[in-house]
């Protein structure tokens, strides 16, 4: 692979320059336009991107914003491990938060099943965070081509006092006009990679070079296969079933989230090159692999509309 | 990894290497709600490769074709959005697709064909380079194909490809398209300087979408795809006056100012000399800051920081614009609207306006006319403008803004109205070439600083040009005037013959000056 050609190739003006300098043009204008705005940081190859984008937009200052993490307590030790040493190595600001309540409750996914650990530790963990902090707009990584709701979610997308979001009330956004204004306890959430696919996800990391957890490579991992998903064993909390014996298997992920309801997949890819060509060769979309949105045919939506990011 | 050497990995490598090559081509697609746009769009990625194994799935599972062969299926529910949607099966919401080939990345505004919902196809074409239009071959053009390209033109959309579908339904007549096409063409003179590329497609066969049709030997065109990799959407206007809405200042030390934004139209380098605006203050740059280094010169759609050479005072919602060729700056905009609010437009009406990155007060002042998409744009006079109407009005701002006229630019020629109680966006507006202010402003740009009493040809009902013209013509008058009497009383030295000759030459000669003047406006050629 040939890194100087891509370096120097990035002075032109090719699509992703266009996609960059929209989302950088999209994050200041959050900033100039909200009074108390945080970036929503999931540890996944999205969120790296993202965060590469703002230190792009305020550069040669940082960020004008803190991170926040939404930790279910299930994340891959991986994950968690690579947040932190990030957020250090750029001298970001980072703030985690754990719904407590839930901890509290003992809910997990494996116990409680994989909507209401979801609901719980994800959707209303985040909406605390929000509330206790008094955040007006959050930005995040959410992308359009990810489910058919979020085609039509719009850049700037408004949330009422109850976080909720209202398809048939949104904003138009022509141009590149969009609107801020709303009352107090309202807030917006704003997704700067709207119009990235997954494929212009991993050519821009590729392209700048962005660190990403190394869960997205294969390696030798122990897995447990269950219903057609394949489970990484990555720590003692998860129960085997009886007969289930771990089996090593060369893994990787294509999305990541909590570790009992992420699946794996076989791969030989130990480059951002190879994942992009698994990707191009990939004849199934990602989602497919994240066990929560298969509970029901507008899932998605449905959760979108409760507040979940 | 050991990569075999095959057609299928040179091309995926392609992708990984050349992408840089490649551009980005935003369209709008629209049609009546029975022109079957969804089959066409979900046609055209199906036989291009793109749709995965799993959505085919859950498509077969939606659609109960669980056994048909996948080229039969209905493809138009890929782009079945909102379960609300589904439950009454029409279309909300403006949704958008992305697709890529190996040329061209693509992002599709697909609008929604209800006249109720002109909204959202005015929002998608705002951003749009090229439109795609299409016609039902069996109905003809109706009067919504109609006001989709009205639409799309009106907003600034340059190309536009009509796609006339259900090829099939019509025994792919080559009559039936050249009577569509003929009869788009005689309207398209109303669109002004747009152009047109007609294909006859079936989307149920995939006739002329990917694949060449074998039904249609005498349509010798692109096929809708080959047309949509190779349409040219270079901007047209390379000569453009450079602009930058000032975002945000950028302040991380105390050496250090910067102005973040995104360029909106011409291009930058150091050393070149700039007005700030609406303050009027100028000065140069000193650098174009990005965290890949410094630039020697940036362009439209790069977003940057910039530093300038003198300590102004320039914050959020300031035009950083050319020296020599600056933006209108006025409190007076006059605008075509569309009106996308719940209630009515009317004169008096209170809202914010937010045009680039300011933000200011505007009230609606009349008169206001309707421009009505329903009759081929016919204007009429009215009192106000329902939802979803387009127009024409005035608006009065609490603060002089910069702006350019929307056909010059469309970023620094276009706002939207926010309703000060719901906080919705209720209007998009297109400036016309902005009315000159009603009060002094500080820095008035060169083309609003007439220098004689400023509303003065308001009385005359006609526009800043026409003022002018008619200015310079009244100052060569007198002067010429003084001149031909001289002469006249030094050939005739009589008085009242010189007098004469002065009177019937000033009655005369005004006129025909007045008209040489405007003709030669009509003329570009020689204007630098």
């Amino acid at each position: 692979m040939n890194t100087a050609t891509l370096a120097t190739a990035s002075s032109t003006h090719s699509y992703l320059d266009q996609l960059e300098a929209e989302s950088i043009h999209i994050m200041r204008e959050v900033v100039a336009e909200c009074d108390k705005v945080v970036m929503l940081y999931s540890i996944g190859k999205d969120s790296s991107v993202l965060l590469h984008l703002a230190m792009k937009a305020f550069y040669p200052g940082k960020p004008p914003f803190p991170l926040l993490h939404v930790d279910t307590t299930w994340k891959f030790r991986e994950m968690i491990e690579f947040r932190d040493r990030r957020a250090k190595e750029l001298g970001v600001d980072l703030m985690v938060h754990i719904n407590q309540d839930g901890v509290a409750r003992g809910i997990g996914p494996i116990s409680h099943g994989s909507e209401l650990h979801t609901d719980v530790m994800k959707t209303q963990g985040l909406r605390q965070a929000l509330d206790l902090h008094g955040f007006d707009a959050a930005i995040g990584g959410a992308r359009r081509d990810e489910d058919k709701s979020r085609a039509k979610e719009r850049i700037f997308s408004f949330r009422n006092a109850h976080h909720r979001w209202d398809p048939k009330r949104q904003r138009p956004e022509p141009w590149r006009l969009f609107n801020a204004h709303k009352r107090k306890g309202e807030s917006i959430r704003v997704f700067p990679l709207s119009n990235w696919t997954e494929l212009d996800v991993w050519l821009y990391i590729h392209r700048e070079n962005i660190p990403v957890v190394p869960l997205y490579f294969a390696k030798p991992r122990p897995v447990v296969k269950r219903s057609e998903t394949l489970v990484i064993v990555d720590d003692n909390r998860l129960p085997l079933e009886p007969g289930e014996v771990p089996q090593i298997k060369n893994v990787r992920f294509r999305t990541l989230g909590c570790y009992p309801l992420t699946g794996a997949i076989e791969s030989t890819a130990t480059s951002v090159e190879d994942i992009i060509r698994e990707t191009l060769d990939s004849r199934f979309s990602e989602r497919r692999d994240r066990v929560i949105d298969q509970d029901g045919s507008s899932s998605m939506e449905r959760k979108k509309q409760e507040g979940y990011f | 990894m050991n990569i075999p050497v095959d057609p299928v990995s040179i091309a995926r490598d392609a992708v990984i290497y050349n992408h840089e090559a490649k551009s980005l081509l935003r369209f709008i697609a629209c049609g009546s709600v029975d022109h079957g746009k969804s089959s066409l769009l979900g046609r055209l990625l199906f036989d291009a490769g793109l749709v995965l194994d799993d959505q085919i799935d859950a498509l077969r599972k939606d659609t109960g074709q669980l056994t048909d062969p996948v080229e039969d299926l209905d493809f138009s529910l890929l782009f079945d959005g909102l379960a609300a949607e589904r439950e009454q099966k029409i279309t909300i919401d403006l949704a958008y697709r992305f697709f890529a080939t190996e040329k061209r990345k693509f992002i599709v505004a697909d609008a929604p064909g209800h006249e109720q919902y002109t909204r959202n196809m005015a929002t998608g074409a705002s951003t749009a380079d090229i439109a795609l239009i299409l016609v039902n071959a069996q109905a003809g053009l109706t009067q919504q194909t109609r006001r989709h390209a009205l639409i799309a033109a009106t907003l600034g959309v340059r190309h536009l490809v009509v796609a006339i579908n259900k090829m099939d339904l019509v025994a792919y007549s080559q009559a039936t398209f050249a009577a569509i096409e003929a009869e788009f063409l005689k309207f398209a003179d109303r669109l002004g300087d747009v152009s047109s590329t007609f294909i006859p497609v079936s989307a149920r066969g995939g006739d002329n979408v990917v694949k060449r049709s074998p039904h249609m030997g005498w349509y010798r065109g692109p096929t809708l795809m080959e047309k949509l990799e190779t349409v040219d959407v270079t901007p047209r206007a390379a000569n453009q006056a450079f602009r930058m809405a000032v975002q945000w200042v950028s302040r991380p030390t105390p050496d250090f100012r910067g102005y973040c934004g995104m360029i909106a139209g011409g291009e930058v380098r150091p050393g070149m000399e700039i007005l700030v605006q609406p303050s009027g203050q100028r000065t140069r740059i000193a650098s174009i800051v990005t965290a890949n280094g410094e630039l020697d010169r940036a362009g439209v759609g790069q977003s940057v920081t910039l530093t300038l050479t003198d300590d102004v005072d320039v914050s959020r919602g300031d035009l950083i614009a050319e020296g020599t060729r600056p933006a209108h700056v006025s409190d007076r905009l006059d605008a075509r609207i569309f009106w996308m609010g719940q209630g009515t437009l009317a004169p008096g009406g209170r809202y914010h306006i937010k045009l680039g990155t300011a933000s200011a007060a505007a009230s609606i002042a009349g008169p206001m006319q309707l421009i009505d998409l329903a009759e081929d744009a016919a204007v009429k006079s009215v009192d106000r403008l329902m939802s979803n109407e387009f127009g024409t009005c005035r608006l009065e701002l609490d603060r002089p803004l910069a702006a350019d006229g929307y056909n010059q630019n469309r970023e620094t020629g276009s706002f939207i109205l926010i309703d000060a109680e719901s906080h919705d966006t209720v209007a998009m507006g297109l400036i016309e070439v902005p009315a000159i202010a009603a009060t002094a402003t500080r820095g008035a740009s060169a083309m609003t600083a007439v220098p004689m009493p400023r509303d003065l040809y308001k009385l005359f009902g006609i526009n800043a040009n026409q003022a002018r013209s008619l200015a310079k013509t009244l100052s060569w008058r007198v002067m010429g005037s003084v001149v031909t009497f001289l002469v006249a009383l030094l050939v005739t030295d009589n008085t009242a013959i010189a007098s004469s000759i002065v009177v019937a030459e000033i009655v005369i000669k005004i006129a025909f000056y007045y008209f040489h003047e405007r003709i030669w406006l009509l003329a570009p050629w020689g204007r630098s």
